[in-house]
């Protein structure tokens, strides 16, 4: 099937606007007629839920964790983005725009992506209003300054902590609406399965995480905003509790899932020191700007850092990339350190680490630089690492970070199955095969402050409210297909915990499905997935029972979705025969190694529908067409 | 190393509760502390037992999810750190480790180390936001803000919800909690229209939930991992005092 977008005709610069006036209202009287559910309390949740009860809708609203305010986009550090260029140094919603479309390698919608440049006004205008801190220069006006991408200072922070930041702002929003009445919050509540009526999204069935019950509730529209899938690495800087089970589900139950293979790496985390490392955290890349990457030019050094003299030493970014050198950008820079570690070359007791050396700064211009720049990081790698980076070089290595993949939506935001809309991290839409940083908060509030309240409306206006109550058959269905899989997991009493079958399947996805792939890797990823999930459901053990809170049953759920799930991911990433932002097979590339499109045969996107877990998902395609800009080499020379 | 701990049990809410005595063996000094829970937890499964159950999230000490008194400190001995990024390095090989929840009324136990901070979100609830809906706003410069007052509502925004200062407090009392919210909107000009409600209204959502009394021992200045001051909670009592004089509070629905 060739799928459509909907996007509008016409200019690039009035699509949104055009939309908007063909879209359908709903009366303020028939609002408060209608339930939304909206799963999940991040960014693109919270400002979902929170303006849509604004409008006068019944929002019921979802998440896991104990609070609104815990949604993973609260550790987001850097910054959001907005073309106000404020600075005057020629910013505009075009170069934005086109940033976003260049950085993501041409594999996102152009009418998307200009929409999201022009509302990231609306976007700073709202935040300042609710009251968020952002950083202002001595006379009072909010500050800017610069990220990866872009060759101006358009990115706008509240310290290290934006993404908190951005976040309490849209919780004090919600919190208002719940105060209201508007919204009602189930915290501790996790999505199980999306249920269809006369193949439309009308309800879900959820597990209460206190209680163990699973019940069932009915609306009008279901809002998915539950982020990305990077756990499937098991190790990731995703928090513990972030899954796929919400957005995998529903693909089990019709919706399409676009990209699944756009995975980001992000060159600068804190690196792995033992089988028991849980997660990993990120170091801001902006430290790259001071610091030097190398590793020793003896295989197996074990001298320390400083023992090595620099004739000993290689500077491999700035080796390889002498244009760039330690700036190269992100999947650049982590390919190059996945490479040398491989070889046997990388630092500490595990070999999967390279130097960020910050001498020649410390040095000059010194140490007070340092700690005016990044302090804040320094503390926090000492926390983890417990050493001190202003005497020894820190040790970084790449982590999966965010997935650009997710859910297929058409312009409106809508998956294919009417009355599922996918917000945020969890839809595919916006930053085709790699994201810019200071990009995923933006989206997330674009799509729900700005987007989803006019959209849904457009498809509640065509149907009437409140028809599904949660008796009827599919519900029914729903709960027992729920209870059934629990049940089958809790009967299964093997020998092997659900976080030592997490590992073996990050270790498989890292090694094949990782940030270099080739034919040969992900064909041994497929072999290897289906044997591990067989055993899982032979061999897992979790302790407890249904009916109480059982964080292990938690977790097997959503480790036999990233199962299944993964082997969707490998598929994708074989049938894409090309190289594009994350996803590098290394069959493709320049002879300067860098990516290598293929603009003739994959310039679309690729959307799997369900077909059971042994038949293989189906492929549809959307054809991305550029007529604003031109499908050019992503050169960073 | 090799540690003795002695857990928190408790089934439920009416359950009685006790400390259980737990080994944890081999356990590696760049581990953090909940990893080494982690590891206990695996032998545990492994032994036919359940697992110890407590909250976690982001592990980057940003979520504010993880809740446990360690040695009868909230977050642990480090300072300005939550357990989530406190490290084994920081506890001596062969030492005890006692491992309970937080501790106050308005925080029941719902299982081992889980409490339930609901009451937390009730207080913000009740007016702990500025009241503007989305859209119609004016342009972000449209109003200026002086830096140092952009600084001083950031230090009070950085608050993880965390609930330490709540543990910490011999009254139980969320002051510091809500002071940082009432000082952080106080502080911005956007926020200045509704203080006086909002002081009365959320110092009132604090009393009915269940905290109590500040009596001004700054426990919670020394839990907090966020280095929340208590310099805010002297904010809140005057906004407070500024409020009764306008009559707001006697208005508060």
């Amino acid at each position: 099937m060739i799928l459509d977008g909907k996007c509008p005709s016409g200019p690039l610069s009035e699509k949104w606007d055009k939309r908007c006036r063909e879209l359908k209202l709903v009366s303020p009287a028939n609002k408060r007629r209608y339930r939304i559910i909206v799963v999940g309390t991040g960014l693109a949740g919270a400002s979902a839920a929170a303006t849509l009860g604004e409008l006068g809708y019944n929002v019921e609203a979802f998440c896991f964790q104990d609070s609104p305010r815990r949604g993973h986009s609260i550790a987001a550090q850097g910054g959001i983005n907005a073309a106000k260029n404020y600075p005057n140094d020629g910013d505009s919603i075009f170069r934005l725009f086109h940033d976003t479309i260049k950085g993501g390698d041409f594999r996102s919608r152009e009418a998307n992506v200009y929409r999201l440049a022009m509302l990231s006004n609306n976007i700073i205008d709202q935040c300042v209003a609710q009251g968020v801190p952002f950083a202002r220069d001595y006379a009072g006006y909010l500050d800017n300054r610069s990220f990866g991408g872009a060759q101006v200072s358009r990115t706008f922070y509240a310290r290290g902590q934006t993404g908190q930041q951005l976040l309490l702002g849209a919780y004090g929003a919600l919190s208002r609406q719940i105060k209201a009445g508007t919204v009602k919050l189930h915290p501790r509540t996790e999505m199980l399965d999306l249920v269809l009526i006369n193949g439309e999204a009308k309800g879900i069935t959820v597990r209460d995480l206190v209680s163990g019950r699973i019940e069932s509730h009915s609306a009008d529209a279901v809002c998915l905003c539950t982020g990305g899938y990077a756990n499937v690495y098991y190790l990731s800087t995703n928090a513990m509790g972030s899954n796929v089970t919400a957005t995998y589900r529903a693909d089990k139950k019709g919706a399409f899932c676009a990209n699944p293979c756009f995975t980001q790496i992000h060159p600068t985390c804190i690196p792995v020191s033992g089988d028991y490392q849980s997660k990993l955290t990120l170091m801001s890349e902006s430290l790259r700007n001071d610091g030097r990457v190398w590793v020793p030019k003896m295989k197996g050094d074990k001298r320390s850092a400083h023992e090595i003299p620099a004739e000993e030493r290689d500077y491999f970014l700035e080796r390889k990339y002498p244009a760039y050198g330690d700036l190269a950008p992100r999947d650049i820079a982590s390919r190059a350190a996945k490479e040398i570690c491989d070889e046997g070359f990388g630092t500490g007791n595990s070999g999967r680490g390279v130097y960020l050396d910050f001498a020649d700064t410390l040095k000059h211009p010194g140490e007070v630089k340092i700690r005016e720049r990044y302090g804040n990081l320094f503390e926090m790698y000492e926390k983890i690492t417990g050493e001190d980076a202003y005497k020894q070089p820190m040790r970084i290595y790449p982590a999966p970070h965010y997935t650009m993949g997710g859910l297929w939506v058409d312009y409106n935001l809508q998956s294919n199955i009417p009355g599922l809309f996918v917000l945020g991290e969890a839809n595919f839409s916006d930053h085709g095969a790699n994201r810019l940083g200071a990009s995923a908060l933006m989206q997330g509030l674009a799509d729900g402050y700005f987007i989803v309240p006019y959209t849904i409306a457009d498809y509640l206006a065509r149907t009437m409210p409140g028809k599904a109550g949660t008796d009827g058959p599919e519900f029914k269905k729903s709960r027992e297909d729920a209870e059934t899989f629990t049940k089958k997991l809790l009967s299964i009493k093997g020998r092997k915990t659900v976080n030592e079958f997490h590992r073996e399947l990050g270790r498989i996805m890292w090694d094949h499905v990782g940030m270099t792939r080739s034919e040969d890797g992900l064909k041994r990823a497929l072999e290897l997935l289906p044997e591990l999930r067989a055993e899982f459901h032979e061999n897992v053990n979790i302790p407890g029972s249904g009916g109480e809170l059982n964080q292990e049953l938690e977790k097997a759920g959503r480790v036999a979705d990233f199962l299944e799930f993964a082997e969707l991911m490998a598929r994708d990433a074989l049938l894409r025969n090309e190289s594009c932002g994350g996803h590098f097979r290394t069959e493709y590339q320049m002879p300067d190694g860098e990516a290598k499109r293929d603009d003739e045969n994959f310039c679309y996107v690729a959307a799997w529908e369900f077909r059971g877990v042994d038949n293989g998902p189906e492929l549809h395609k959307e054809p991305l067409k550029f007529e604003n800009v031109e499908l050019a080499t992503r050169s960073y020379k | 190393m090799n540690l003795t701990l002695f857990v928190w049990r408790q089934k439920g809410p009416d359950d009685k509760g006790r400390l259980e005595q737990l080994n944890a063996k081999d356990i590696s000094l760049e581990m953090s502390f909940l990893e080494m829970l982690d590891t206990v937890n695996e032998g545990l499964i492994k032994d036919g037992k359940e697992p110890i159950a407590f909250d976690h999230d982001c592990r980057e000490g940003i979520c504010g999810m993880c809740s446990q008194v360690i040695n009868g400190v909230p977050h642990g001995p480090q300072e300005k750190t939550t357990v989530c990024q406190l490290h084994m390095r920081n506890f001596k090989d062969g030492g005890s480790i006692y491992i309970e929840p937080w501790r106050a009324r308005a925080f029941p136990v719902i299982k081992d180390l889980i409490v339930d901070r609901s009451a937390l979100d009730r207080i913000i609830q009740a007016g702990g936001y500025i009241s503007v809906h989305t859209g119609g706003v004016p342009e972000a410069n449209a109003v200026l803000v002086p830096k140092e007052d952009a600084d001083t509502a950031m230090d009070a925004s950085e608050c993880i919800g965390c609930g330490a200062c709540v543990a910490a407090c011999p009254n139980g009392s969320a002051m510091l909690f809500t002071a940082a919210k009432v000082s952080h909107l106080a502080m911005l000009p956007q926020g200045r229209t509704e203080a006086a409600r909002r002081v009365c209204v959320m110092t009132e959502a604090m009393m009915q939930q269940g905290f109590g009394n500040c009596s001004n021992h700054y426990e919670c200045q020394a839990a907090c991992p966020k280095g929340i001051r208590v310099q805010f909670i002297a904010k809140l009592n005057r906004e407070f005092i500024k409020a009764q004089f306008k009559g707001a509070c006697r208005k508060s629905p």
